[in-house]
């Protein structure tokens, strides 16, 4: 099967306007005939309930919290990215675009990350006419802040609590439609299979998590906005409940899969404490705006701040090695996320980490306070030189700005950051692969759509920061209600999809025979068990640094690992009751087929871009080396096993921009 | 390292009785959070072959207001302005009893364990927790409406509130004017808010009794353990929006 992207003719910053002009329609009173299933309420899944339901559409949505609020998309911090210009700084849709595809590492598809750049200024509009409460100036009008990779201020956010408010405006937009009966709401539902008829996705199977029972869904069309995968890895920032289950399931039924391999790992998360870790914390990319990231300059001091001789606060400047500022002097603190993990790498690999277990660098904010605070001093007239008047105003402002940041690190770690620097550690964040979609968010699978981070197509290899958010919410605001009207005009006659076919008959045995198989199974071990062990691999040999030797180790065990989970995990419990183990084996066993997967294709990209970092393949001075070879995306497709999968590619074009080295220097 | 008892609610489902059961738990470590140390319980459970103890979480983080346990009788423990996934153990001695029961509210039936249904709350929010606007991507412009920088954090600091539920579990009389109050002023603060404010807040209070909520008779309770530290202004400012709607409606 050849990909196609459909990507639409003409000059590119013509090519969304003329499409949606010429693309199908459906008539007010033929969308009251049509149901669409949106599984995830996250920014994304949530945006398309709404939108699609306002439009008219019988709108069914899913999610397996007890709220649709409480999606994965509540817990981002630092903010979403819109060419708005308000700061006059010389951003433009354009740039925008640029800097997205620069920071993906050319391995994104232009057209659709222009669209995206386009729409980022409806978004901004659209979520502060739904009372979203955004950061402002003095004079009322909305406020920006500087994330990584790029030289501009287009960053719009909510204090620390961005993806909240967001998330809280699509709940809101969804509720309003749930109150007029246009979206009927599951909580608490799990997708564990997708309905094909005659080609087409048609239906759902899910799990009621409160009563076990298994519920059929048809409709004309199934999205999924279920989010991203990178609980592979057992540690990482995402809640505990995010899970590669109804994108693998996908999968299996013919979605093809693009990029596996494309983690990112982010910079600033707070380290690892013991065995017991059940999740990492991020601390938001928005910090490095103020705090400036360094290891001591000579080993002894390593030495000292670790046998608690010495205080990070007693060391001078001149003992102080600010890498990021020394190899990046263009972009500094703020280059890209792969760039900054990997840096803190090498200084923890050659010896140079901060805490006990070697892996932990500073974040300091003592010379943000002093600035504002001299600021401030001086806005107010008051006493410059006075230097506790100094630390008492700059820490104001430090607080103003990212007081909940600091009210998480100091509640986790049991330090005050406003004394003493934090610790920072890189941890997996965020997925840039997912399901392969053309330019209608289609995937491979006709009738089946996939949007947000659940799919695979605006990050390339890395993500800049502040462009999920962007990216679900102009999915599910503003793409999707118009492709998805293009296929769906062909259903207005087709009437309602029954349940009661061959094929939702033989999706449900699928799903039941599965949960049968872990219950009865009665090993001696439990899911975590497993989880924590194929989380050791993922992070060991498909982590930050990636070599065909581990890899190939990596394919192996986890293959072994899966047949170890099947032949002795244990699920307590009865079906047809409330189960949190069931529901967690479930998602363990599909991430150990998925890890896999994950591993061939990190094996066969024989180069470095963006958050695949191949040892073999590095500059001179140790920067991602890309090789032109390898400019497409990799899409995978199902045949029994991982390990039989099927490459297919799709050839990357850059027209409007050249493929250049990417210096941040 | 610490040796703990533990008490903990043990509900099969919505329709079973329900009773207390004891725990031993030993070697647990200061710095694991309050979830992780039941992760541990759970695991030596399933380790004997016994069902672990159902709890609700998702963020682990104090954003996503699923954690909801109430903890040596306060809600979300003894910490102040912490959920309970933020809850480390460095807050409890060797040898503590820590009793860990659900929220206990009418409105709120327990689903299993130490999990329940607060579907009530979306409720609420459905009777008119939002601005009715369409989704064209051609509303006005972000910075049409200047808004005063004052407004616009008050409204956002309403809008933190995570709808955990600990105000209700709280309030002797399990009341959830902390929270409708502090969604009323968000809209309420912000123009956008204004042209729907007489059906919003009238709608939304008429859904909140309905649901069972009890009244609010200002004991502060849900102020004191609201881990967001949403404040009792909140429910002054809906009773005024309140009456300022049943003097027009
Ligand atoms: C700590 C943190 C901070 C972040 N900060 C930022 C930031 O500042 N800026 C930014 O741009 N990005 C940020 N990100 C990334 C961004 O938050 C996510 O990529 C984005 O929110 C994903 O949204 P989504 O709608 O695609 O999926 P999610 O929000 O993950 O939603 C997934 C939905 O799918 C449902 N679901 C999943 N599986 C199933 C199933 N099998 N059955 C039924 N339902 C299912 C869930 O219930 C949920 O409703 C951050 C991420 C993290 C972890
Ligand atoms: S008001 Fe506070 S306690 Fe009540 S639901 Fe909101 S965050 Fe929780
Ligand atoms: S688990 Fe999300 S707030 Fe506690």
């Amino acid at each position: 099967m050849a990909l196609d992207s459909k990507i639409p003719k003409g000059p590119l910053a013509e090519k969304w306007t003329n499409y949606k002009n010429e693309i199908n329609l459906v008539n007010p009173a033929n969308k009251r005939l049509i149901d669409v299933i949106i599984v995830g309420t996250g920014l994304a899944g949530g945006s398309a309930a709404a939108t699609l339901a306002e439009l008219g559409y019988n709108v069914k949505a899913f999610c397996f919290q007890d709220s649709p609020r409480r999606a994965h998309s509540i817990a981002a911090q630092g903010g979403i990215n819109a060419a708005k210009n308000y700061q006059g700084d010389g951003d433009s849709t354009y740039r925008l675009f640029y800097d997205t595809v620069k920071g993906g590492d050319y391995r994104s598809r232009e057209a659709n990350v222009y669209r995206l750049a386009e729409v980022s200024t409806n978004i901004i509009d659209q979520c502060v006419a739904q009372g979203v409460p955004f950061a402002r100036e003095y004079g009322g009008l909305l406020d920006n802040r500087s994330f990584g990779g790029v030289l501009v201020s287009r960053t719009f956010y909510a204090k620390g609590q961005t993806g909240q408010q967001l998330l809280l405006g699509a709940y809101s937009a969804m509720n309003r439609q749930i109150g007029r009966g246009k979206i009927k709401m599951y909580t608490r539902h799990e997708m564990l299979d997708v309905v094909i008829v005659d080609g087409k996705a048609r239906g759902i199977i899910a799990r009621n998590l409160v009563t076990g029972e298994i519920e059929r869904h048809s409709a004309h069309a199934v999205v999924l906005g279920t989010g991203g995968y990178g609980n592979a890895f057992y540690l990482s920032t995402y809640a505990m409940g995010s899970n590669v289950t109804a994108a693998w399931k996908a999968h299996k039924r013919g979605a093809f899969f693009a990029n596996p391999c494309y983690t990112q790992i982010h910079p600033t998360c707070i380290p690892v404490s013991g065995d017991h870790q059940s999740k990492l914390t991020l601390m938001s990319e928005s910090l490095r705006n103020d705090g400036r990231i360094w290891v001591p300059k000579h080993i002894k001091d390593v030495e000292a701040i670790r046998n608690g001789t010495l205080k990070p606060t007693q060391l001078s400047e001149e003992d102080r090695d600010y890498y990021l500022e020394r190899r990046y002097p263009a972009f500094g603190n703020l280059v890209p996320r792969d760039v900054a993990s990997r840096a803190a790498k090498e200084r923890c690999d050659a010896g140079y980490g901060v805490n006990k277990t070697g892996e932990a660098v500073y974040l300091d904010f003592s010379a943000a306070i002093e600035r504002y605070g001299k600021e401030q001093a001086h806005v107010k007239g008051l006493d410059e030189d006075d230097s506790a008047l100094v630390q008492k105003l700059g820490k104001e402002v430090i607080a103003n700005k990212y007081g909940n940041l600091f009210q998480m690190y100091e509640k986790i770690v049991d330090q005050n950051p406003y004394e003493t620097p934090m610790m920072i550690y890189p941890a997996v964040h965020y997925t840039m692969g997912g399901l392969w979609v053309d330019y209608n968010l289609m995937t491979t699978v006709p009738g089946l759509y996939a949007i947000g981070e659940a799919n695979f197509s605006d990050h390339g290899a890395n993500r800049l920061g502040a462009s999920a958010l962007m990216q679900g919410l102009a999915d599910g605001y503003f793409v999707l209600p118009y492709t998805i009207g293009d296929y769906l005009a062909h259903d207005i006659r087709t009437g309602t999809i029954p349940t009661d076919s061959k094929e939702f008959d033989e999706a449900e045995k699928n799903v039941r025979n599965n949960i049968a198989k872990l219950i009865n199974n009665k090993g001696t071990k439990s899911v975590d068990y497993f989880h924590k062990r194929l989380g050791k691999i993922m992070w060991n040999k498909c982590g930050m640094a990636r070599n065909a030797k581990d890899l190939k180790s990596a394919i192996t065990e986890i293959a072994q690992l899966r047949e170890e989970f099947y032949k002795d995990v244990f699920v307590p419990g009865e079906e047809n009751e409330y189960n949190e183990e069931l529901a967690k084996a479930g998602r363990v066993a599909d991430f150990l087929e998925l890890g896999e997967l994950f591993a061939k294709d990190a094996l066969e990209r024989e180069e470095s871009a963006g958050g695949h970092f191949r040892d073999e393949y590095q500059t001179e001075t140790g920067e991602a080396l890309r090789r032109p070879e390898y400019q497409y995306v990799s899409a995978w497709e199902y045949k029994g096993q991982p390990s039989e999968a099927v490459h297919h590619k799709e050839a990357l074009d850059y027209e409007n921009i050249e493929v250049k080295e990417r210096s941040y220097k | 390292m610490m040796n703990l008892t533990l008490k903990i609610w043990r509900q099969k489902n919505a329709s079973d009785k329900g009773k207390m059961m004891d725990y031993a738990l030993s070697d647990v470590s200061p710095d694991m959070s309050f979830l992780e140390m039941l992760d541990v319980l759970n695991q030596e459970l399933i380790e004997k072959g016994e069902e672990p103890v159902a709890f609700d979480h998702d963020c682990r983080e104090g954003i996503c207001g699923t954690c909801s346990l109430y903890i040596n009788g306060r809600a979300h423990g003894p910490e102040t302005k912490i959920t309970a996934c933020q809850l480390h153990m460095r807050s409890f001695n060797d040898g503590d009893t820590i009793y860990i029961e659900p929220w206990r509210a009418k409105a709120f039936p327990v689903v299993k364990d130490l999990i329940v249904d607060r579907s009530a709350f979306d409720r609420i929010q459905q009777a008119g927790g939002f601005i009715s606007v369409n989704t064209s991507g051609n509303t006005q412009d972000a910075n049409a409406i200047p808004i005063e920088k004052e407004h616009a954090d008050k409204a956002f600091d309403a809008a933190t509130c995570i709808g955990c539920g600990a105000c209700v579990a709280s309030c002797k009389n399990s009341s959830a004017m902390l929270f409708v109050g502090a969604k009323v002023s968000q809209f309420a603060l912000l123009p956008q808010g204004q042209v729907e404010a007489t059906d919003r807040v009238l709608n939304m209070v008429k859904q909140m009794d309905e649901e069972g909520f009890g009244n609010c008779t200002n004991t502060g309770a849900c102020e004191v353990e609201c881990p967001k530290g949403i404040s009792l202004e909140n429910i002054a400012r809906m009773n005024q929006e309140y009456l300022k709607a049943s003097l027009k409606g």
